[in-house]
């Protein structure tokens, strides 16, 4: 590290005042969540009745609030420092994960959860939402490179004129 | 070391005094609980990893930074997902 540089500058006390593009794709996980919610919960009301209903409904709601909390965390210490982004990120993984642990503990016993849709529904909507939210990312990372770029070319205007 | 085969002796002396329904539900809450914390593991390390590149990549290019955190995003919630299976086989190994 070039501490006796007085122009350097450590990337940890950069920050990044621009939009945060956590909170957009958040925004985005939660509205394909509740398109998709009704159908897990009906899917659990069907095999396990009200109480798998039930169960479904709160694995969607620590899914999607896990997510706002995990956007909200990165986009917030993101403004202050990258450092604070990096410890953000790493004990927020611990902590979202001890709260989703005790979220289901305290739960377990209850007389409306059942574990299975209850488990079922925290990966299935977990991982799917991502895959979705990433399949829309990256097409539109990918779009811009590979749509052809609208370039004038003097023969189509010359046609195109004439 | 020592430590350890103190609590496996311990742990031996105990399951000895317990029928053997009570040592197999014993095992199963203690292999549970490693397995979950061991599910843990990976994930923290590729959580860390992501972090350390995205770091590296918005150092190098400050750009393109919003373009780094999105997808530094999704990595990590795709890394999570893999500690939410452990939890998930845990609790229905231990509860279900």
């Amino acid at each position: 590290m070039k501490t006796d540089d007085p122009q350097y500058v450590s990337v940890l006390s950069m920050n990044d005042q621009g939009p945060a593009p956590e909170a957009a794709i958040v925004r985005d996980i939660i509205k394909r969540g509740s398109i998709v919610a009704p159908l897990l919960i009906g899917l659990s009301a069907v095999f396990w009745g009200v109480n798998g209903a039930w169960s479904s409904a709160y694995g969607v709601v620590l899914v999607l609030g896990n997510f706002a909390v995990a956007a909200w965390m990165v986009s917030y210490t993101a403004r202050i420092s990258y450092a604070l982004m990096m410890g953000a990120t790493l004990f927020g993984y611990i902590f979202r994960l001890a709260v989703i642990a005790a979220a289901v503990f305290f739960v377990r016993n209850a007389t409306w959860v059942e574990l299975v849709p209850l488990c079922m529904t925290i990966v299935i909507t977990h991982v799917g939402l991502l895959f979705w939210e990433m399949r829309y990312i990256s097409l539109s990372l990918a779009f811009p490179g590979l749509k052809p770029k609208h370039v004038a070319s003097p023969t189509v205007q010359d046609s195109t004129s004439n | 070391m020592e430590a350890l085969t103190r609590i496996a002796h311990a742990s031996i002396r105990v399951a000895a005094d317990l029928t053997p329904a009570e040592a197999k539900a014993n095992a199963a809450a203690q292999m549970a609980g490693l397995a979950y914390g061991l599910a843990a593991i990976g994930p923290g390390i590729g959580i860390g990893m992501i972090f350390g590149k995205a770091i590296e990549a918005m150092a190098r290019q400050p750009e393109s930074a919003g373009m780094v955190r999105t997808t530094m995003f999704l990595g990590v919630a795709f890394t999570e997902a893999l500690a939410l299976i452990g939890f998930v086989a845990f609790i229905l190994l231990k509860f279900a």
